[in-house]
């Protein structure tokens, strides 16, 4: 019976064990340093939030895992020896170091923040937010704190920011770009994100880069930009991206260059070691998408697909249509296919916005055949499988709009608004006289 | 917290306090009148109290506590002797304490009963509105910020002082109603405008669950003023208890005719069976055969019909009263609801048992309805009926449905004891057009809809899968689709040969081969 030894506890490992589990008898061994159990990683706000408490962000009961014989080591590894499939690891709260041999390796190890080697980055009091530790420091250094700078202007800042806000801490949020995240943003979603982010009582300071962060003692006192301008602060928050954790493989075998070099089928340079997640870097990554791609769900579909390819037969890592979702305060944002925030020549965009500039859309098209390629939503949901057909065949962005109601995925009594879409497009396209199908919900009848 | 806010809770906590401080009020005196109305105690009785009760008259007691507990003696008195002498069928079973304590109340609490009612209940009522209005200012949108660090949402202190609270409430209200004949007489003038007749403890109960419904109904109308769905839902509970459940069966007594909640129903209603209101309903003409043919027809047709169509949501969380309670004022701790799967397994156990309990319970009561014998073999058609409203009716949906808010969840009655609730839910796990449905591969199994579900669904181990949540407990109060942070779950009526109740075997958003089967 072979031994899978899978290195990391996130959603890439767990998948990779469960799918493994259900294909194999495999003796399955899972090693994490953070956290004896899987947790929901994209959770961390809620539980500082107090929305939740760390338990709820399990996905299972501790049960689970002895039930589905998948040994759970909470050990941190120290040395690989990939020619002899033997790793060194210490059990935690022990320090006497054992091996572990295994047949199959899979890495999903997962990502550090980054820091760009600011002065003071390393004072008390600044920190990233990546992990459960992240967390518990976030817990412990933003205690009495009266104003938090926050650093970058990502998903994980905003998170940071609405986490702040909620213990009555003014945030100053730095972002270098014109207008928040408009590197993957194009500028009305920017800016409309950029508005809410100041209706929460952030200061949202745009074009605005960090020079260093000035000490109060052994803490963070407060931070100089580089206009000069010098703000008191005793939490920094730094969220300026992360990158693949392959510090513990610079010495090794195992090729690595950005994250972990891997091939279409997630295998690694060396033998029976594949490399799942956040720490994968693609040599030939699928059309259209990066080589480093740290999002939960392209997380989990690679660890689909190494179970599949271990179990099974080989499997290509095929993610599908592009997708992925996160919120902005109280902004739900789904993203389908590709809308880069320029529009490339040869496509055409159309950008919809409710009036009270909280619900947006905005679909990306090619400019001859009017094939839809990319879908943003905002404030509306839409449905997954809905929006993937329509870019997989390659439908004009006439047939989508006309087709919108099926894409509808808000709850039952919402305000509806495919006609005003629709209506607003006709304006804007006159060589287009769309007519919006399918039934009306009763309720848009009764109240349209 | 806002000034007003603050305030507001002030105001709230004052009204509270002095709610409590009116059962000291007044004192009680019982006199010769009292004791001999006929309309308090039945005339056979009267002799038999008369000469234990002698020795209270003329005194003057300072607590309807001590006069309760004095009276009760009296009458407990009389049975000891009876049982003594093996005389049980003398034995009284009448409550006289209740009655007589309420007519022996002399006092503050007469005399200014509207100014006690204001003090008390109207300054709670203004207080609890002045804390909730201000949460308009607040952006639109999911609001559960702290309920896992505040004592009162997260089983700390003041949950479990709350829960202490509401247990001893409904221990008093069901078998020491004496003790609360103040709070009783608080609501006599409303009760006179009504029905015409004075206040009972159900007449309090009945007004008391309608203003939590109602106000709290409100601050679920502004937590969920970005949903609709919510909203609306709100506005139908509160709507059916204030009309259905409190107004119309008032004014029906008023008229003279029987009492009757037009959207109660059997087994949830388990006395609906029972001879002296079948007797009722059989004495009062027309509308009193509408009442049974409704009554019957509610259980046969609509929760079939209904059900089918729209899931058991269509009455546990837009109709039903206990429903209205829970998703009202019991919303502050749905998240208390223990979501593990030996939780499941009990509840299953559970609330099937009960709706075992009350279709053998009623097939006795009608069986000595129509046979006239009271007896089944060796066991008594009475002792089940009694043994069904002690244990259910009193223990199970009152002090353990409702005091177990703060500790285990809004929903504890509906989720393991309700006997319609698992008649609807064998309809919508069976045959029914509802399901919530999961949107592709979007979840990050963050777990915000399994905290939140009341019902103590793990929608989370549905929605990671992509699989549908198909559960007969789901009451479709939709807040796990309004707490979902990435548009996930949405509650759908389709064709029920539609729901995905297999995980796919390849999620959307991933292209990898499916194996077929072999």
């Amino acid at each position: 019976m072979k031994h899978v030894v899978i290195l990391g506890n996130g959603i890439s490992g767990i998948t990779a064990a469960r799918y493994i589990r259900k294909y194999s008898d495999y003796r399955i061994t899972v090693i994490s340093a953070e956290t004896e159990h899987f947790f929901s990683r994209t959770a961390l706000m809620y539980i500082y939030m107090g929305h939740m408490k760390y338990e709820h962000t399990k996905p299972y009961e501790d049960y689970f895992w002895e039930k589905n014989r998948i040994e759970l080591r909470h050990a941190w590894v120290q040395a690989f020896d990939f020619a002899n499939k033997t790793l060194t690891l210490t059990e935690q709260g022990t320090d006497v170091p054992g091996t572990l041999t295994y047949d199959i390796l899979i890495l999903g190890v997962g990502s550090v923040s980054n820091r760009f080697g600011w002065p003071g980055q390393d004072l008390e009091g600044v920190q990233g937010l990546y992990n459960y530790q992240d967390l518990e420091a976030m817990e412990a250094n933003s205690e009495g704190v009266e104003r938090a700078v926050i650093v970058g202007g990502g998903l994980i800042g905003i998170e940071m920011a609405e986490m702040l806000r909620t213990r009555d801490i003014a945030v100053t949020m730095l972002v270098r770009e014109k207008e928040f995240w408009d590197a993957v943003l194009q500028v009305e979603e920017a800016k409309m994100i950029g508005r809410h982010i100041r209706e929460h009582g952030v200061d949202l300071r745009l074009v605005t880069e960090l020079e260093e962060i000035t000490a109060q003692g052994e803490r963070v006192g407060g931070v100089v930009m580089k206009n000069g301008e010098k703000l008191d602060c005793q939490f920094v928050g730094l969220t300026v991206g992360v990158s693949p954790n392959i510090e513990q493989f610079r010495d090794t075998e195992l090729e690595t260059e950005k994250g972990i070099l891997v091939n279409r089928f997630l295998e690694t340079n060396l033998p029976d070691v594949y490399a799942i997640g956040d720490c994968v870097q693609h040599r030939e990554p699928p059309e259209g998408r990066k080589p480093v791609e740290q999002i939960w769900y392209t997380g989990r579909i690679m660890g689909e697909t190494v179970a599949r390819s271990i179990c099974q037969a080989k499997t290509q890592y095929q993610p599908g249509v592009f997708f992925n979702s996160a919120k902005f305060f109280d902004i739900e944002y789904q993203t389908y296919g590709q809308v880069p925030a320029q529009v490339p020549a040869g496509f055409q965009t159309f950008y919809w916005e409710h009036a009270e500039g909280r619900i947006a859309l905005r679909i990306n098209y090619r400019s001859g055949n009017e094939a839809v390629t990319g879908i943003n939503a905002f404030g509306m949901r839409l449905r997954h499988e809905v929006c993937e057909k329509w870019i997989k065949g390659k439908k004009s962005v006439g047939y989508m709009l006309s087709h919108l109601r099926d894409a509808h995925f808000d709850p039952e009594f919402f305000k509806r608004h495919e006609k005003a879409i629709v209506r607003a497009f006709n304006k804007t396209h006159h060589d287009h006289t769309i007519r919006l199908g399918g039934r009306p919900a009763f309720w848009e009848k009764v109240f349209g | 917290m806002t000034a007003v806010q603050k305030i507001g809770l002030t105001l709230f906590s004052m009204g509270f306090a002095i709610w409590i401080v009116t059962l000291s009020l007044g004192q009680c005196t019982l006199t010769p009148d009292i004791l001999s109305d006929t309309t308090l105690i039945k005339k056979e009785h009267y002799e038999l109290i008369r000469a234990s009760a002698a020795p209270m008259l003329g005194k003057t007691y300072t607590t309807a506590f001590s006069f309760g507990n004095a009276f009760r003696g009296a009458v407990d008195e009389v049975n000891q002797k009876f049982r003594d002498q093996q005389q049980y069928d003398k034995v009284i079973y009448d409550n006289y304490a209740f009655p007589v304590t309420k007519a022996a109340s002399v006092g503050a609490i007469t005399e200014y009963t509207a100014l006690w009612f204001w003090l008390s209940i109207g300054l709670a009522i203004v207080g609890a509105l002045m804390y909730i209005f201000p949460k308009k200012r607040l952006l639109p949108g999911i609001k559960n910020d702290h309920i896992f660090h505040h004592p009162a949402t997260s089983r700390g202190w003041l949950g479990i002082l709350l829960g202490t609270f509401l247990i001893l409430f409904y221990v008093v209200l069901y078998f020491y109603p004496e003790y609360i004949v103040n709070w009783v007489i608080l609501v006599d003038p409303i009760s006179r405008a009504l029905n015409g007749g004075p206040a009972s403890q159900w007449f309090l109960y009945g007004f008391l669950y309608s203003l939590c419904i109602l106000v709290m109904g409100v601050r679920m109308i502004i937590k969920y003023r970005h949903s609709p769905y919510q909203q609306i839902r709100s506005v139908s509970v509160m709507f059916f208890q204030t009309s259905f459940a409190f107004l119309i069966p008032e004014i029906l007594v008023r008229l003279n005719r029987p009492y009757y909640d037009f959207k109660n129903m059997w087994p949830l209603d388990y006395d609906f069976f029972f001879d002296y209101n079948l007797n009722q309903m059989l004495s009062n003409g027309t509308l009193g055969l509408f009442m049974l043919v409704w009554g019957i027809a509610l259980f046969v047709l609509a929760v079939p019909i209904f059900t089918y169509i729209y899931g058991k949501r269509w009455y546990c969380s837009w109709v039903c009263g206990c429903g209205g309670l829970a998703e009202t004022l019991g919303d502050p701790h749905r998240q208390l609801s223990d979501k593990s799967m030996r939780a499941w397994k009990i509840e299953r156990y559970t609330v099937h048992g009960v709706l075992v309990f009350a279709i053998v319970m009623t097939a006795f009561v009608l069986y000595t309805y129509f046979t006239g014998q009271s007896n089944i073999g060796p066991i008594d058609s009475y002792s089940v009926r009694s043994a069904y409203g002690f244990y259910i009716g009193s223990i199970f949906s009152g002090i353990v449905g409702v005091g177990f808010y703060p500790l285990m969840g809004n929903r504890v009655w509906c989720r393991f004891g309700c006997p319609l609730a698992a008649y609807l839910g064998l309809v919508q796990r069976f045959r029914s057009r509802f399901r919530i449905t999961t949107n592709g591969g979007q979840c990050i199994s963050c777990g915000n809809c399994s905290t939140y579900c009341e019902m103590g669904i793990d929608v989370r181990a549905y929605a990671q899968k992509g699989q549908d949540i198909v559960r007969a407990s789901c009451v479709g109060c939709g807040i796990c689709s309004a707490v979902c942070p990435r548009g996930v779950l949405n509650l759908e009526n389709a064709d029920p040969d539609s729901r995905v109740m297999i995980a796919p075997e390849v999620m959307v958003g991933n292209d990898m081969p499916k194996i077929r089967k072999r």
